[in-house]
């Protein structure tokens, strides 16, 4: 018997399809498959071992930087999505009005510009701030994370109060709530996923920077991610694969937890 | 009836207020540590560099500017192209065109093989797309290097099956950069191709065959025409960071074949040029800006010929 006619089918898609996810997957798994290598080569294959997880938990620069990491995504998350969600009221269920444009344009500005760009624009600045102030610690690095994390923590909590109506907060505003006992008590309890969602993001995508952080950073303020590029340009051990693999893993952890927050409001 | 007009009026100018009080702290942090220092740079690209680095401050010059495309000999003063320059900007081009055509290539089947799976699996593959997408670029870049090195897999499996007898030098070439680039944003070209996909009316397809449509036919005729939008979305989202890419050809392209943003870096490093620095810096921007600028125009001008 014939097979039944599929019009959806297209020859040779499903064939590039499954190749395509093979080559995503393929540096990924090979990257952590070589963090629990024996051997000191990221080519061969000298048997299974977690030396380099240990050798890269006790390694104080590796600790610093993940320290400095940790801290810098925490203050630039909570700070941007603090003033997203702020934002993101402002500019949201309401009639459009002069500068409502001007407003979407300005917040969304960080993603359309290269981040090289805005890396040098920065150098530029806050180099001759450190000289005037004498100043040069972390409060430039949070700084500028806080700024590009801005678009990312303001587009969840944008769709999500785009799908709230105002009927219960006029109900409180009757019910003679206060402007912030509605806000504290109604508003804030329904936006909470968009606003768990955005900081999420916003410190997946803090966690992540390379560029603007390599740039903006004073010495001895290496990153993770800028002091694993710092170590690319030496001989690589397996021991960037133990850290990138427990940074994926991170990485992972919090995409997915996003990715079920988003499903179960659906 | 007039007072309740004016206190309207009122209300709705108190509210357009508290609404830019509201938004003023998000604004004034994007604005000093994101599009204030654009300026700022536009203002050191004309002026005259330092000797260590940084600028001659409030020294006008327009050296940097010139030296963007062309250079003075330093012997008898002729002005020439700088061949360097266009090198990098040519390469810079020429691979974000190959990155953006290769992901086209996969991604516009994986995303229709994506699109047309039963509902509730769609969700499971469009989540192993968008993993790799949200896992550090440098992270991925360095899986990318340790792929095509020598001794990698790709090598080492091309030797095991006879193909190449000794290991193809791929890593630290411009392959290799278009590899990663390609790697890299790969879900940029998917994610907005399926949003695109997903809409279609497999009713039309449908039609289509019934006119005695070849396969290839409603593929080109009917499918390609309907999801336009999607490529376009797509190829742009992936050329733009392609262009302005530093990290990944730092790493695959080994320092010697360098992009714009490498070049970029190279005028406040070692360089010392700043003004160069900056006006390259500017130059990209207006290039990505005005690619933005013809994408968001046409998406405005196809959405209105949808609805209208």
């Amino acid at each position: 018997m014939a097979r039944r006619f599929d019009i959806r089918a297209q020859p040779g898609f499903a064939t590039i399809a499954m190749i395509t996810f093979f080559l995503l997957y393929l540096p990924i798994v090979t990257l952590v498959a070589y963090a629990f290598n024996a051997g000191n080569s990221i080519a061969v294959w000298e048997g299974f071992s977690l030396r380099w997880f240990v050798s890269a938990a006790n390694n104080d620069v590796v600790q610093q930087a993940a320290l400095r990491s940790l801290i810098i995504a925490v203050f630039a998350a909570t700070i941007s999505t603090t003033v997203a969600t702020m934002a993101a009221l402002a500019t949201t269920r309401t009639r459009p009005y002069r500068g409502l444009t001007f407003k979407y344009a300005f917040i969304n500005q960080p993603l359309m510009v290269p981040e090289i760009v805005t890396a040098v624009a920065l150098l530029i600045v806050f180099s001759r701030i450190k000289v005037w102030t004498g100043y040069s610690g972390l409060g430039y690095l949070i700084a500028a994370h806080t700024a590009f994390c801005i678009p990312f923590a303001y587009l969840p909590i944008r769709a999500r109060l785009e799908g709230m109506d105002l009927t219960l907060e006029r109900a409180a505003a009757d019910l003679y709530a206060t402007p912030w006992m509605t806000f504290r008590r109604i508003t804030l309890p329904i936006l909470r996923p968009g606003i768990v969602a955005g900081f999420m993001l916003a410190f997946v995508i803090s966690l992540d920077d390379v560029v603007i952080t390599e740039f903006v950073k004073s010495g001895g303020q290496d990153t993770l991610p800028t002091y694993m590029l710092g170590q690319l340009r030496r001989i690589v051990t397996p021991e960037i694969n133990a850290i990138a693999t427990v940074f994926l893993a991170l990485s992972v952890a919090i995409v997915t937890a996003f990715f079920f927050l988003n499903r179960k409001k659906a | 009836m007039a007072s309740a007009q004016e206190s309207a009026r009122i209300a709705e100018r108190e509210d357009i207020r508290n609404r830019w009080l509201l938004s003023a702290p998000a604004l004034v942090i994007i604005f000093l540590a994101a599009i204030g220092p654009l300026f700022i740079m536009l203002a050191y690209s004309f002026m005259a560099k330092g000797d260590y680095g940084d600028v001659k401050f409030g020294q006008f010059s327009l050296d940097g500017w010139f030296s963007v495309f062309l250079q003075r000999d330093i012997f008898d003063d002729t002005v020439s192209l700088a061949d360097a320059h266009l090198t990098i900007f040519w390469r810079s081009v020429r691979l974000s065109l190959m990155t953006t055509f290769v992901t086209l290539v996969l991604g516009f089947p994986t995303a229709y093989f994506i699109a047309t799976r039963p509902q509730n699996r769609r969700e499971v593959w469009l989540f192993l797309v968008t993993i790799p997408f949200w896992t550090n670029l440098l992270i991925r870049t360095f899986a990318m290097q340790e792929v095509i090195r020598n001794e990698g897999i790709l090598n080492t499996a091309l030797m095991m099956l006879g193909v190449i007898k000794s290991p193809i030098q791929i890593l630290y070439t411009d392959t290799a950069i278009m590899f990663g680039m390609v790697y890299v944003y790969l879900p940029l070209m998917v994610l907005p191709l399926y949003a695109a996909m997903e809409k279609l009316d497999f009713r039309l397809v449908e039609a289509g065959y019934d006119l005695y449509a070849g396969r290839f036919q409603v593929l080109r005729r009917l499918i390609i025409p309907l999801v336009k939008p999607g490529i376009i979305a797509g190829s742009i989202l992936v050329f733009i960071p392609s262009l302005g890419a530093y990290v990944t050809p730092r790493v695959l392209g080994g320092g010697k074949n360098m992009m714009l943003g490498n070049l970029i870096e190279l005028q406040f490093g070692q360089g010392r040029n700043w003004p160069l620095g900056a006006a390259i810096s500017i130059t990209l921007m207006v290039v990505v800006m005005t690619a933005l600028l013809i994408y968001v125009r046409g998406a405005a001008r196809a959405g209105t010929d949808n609805n209208g």
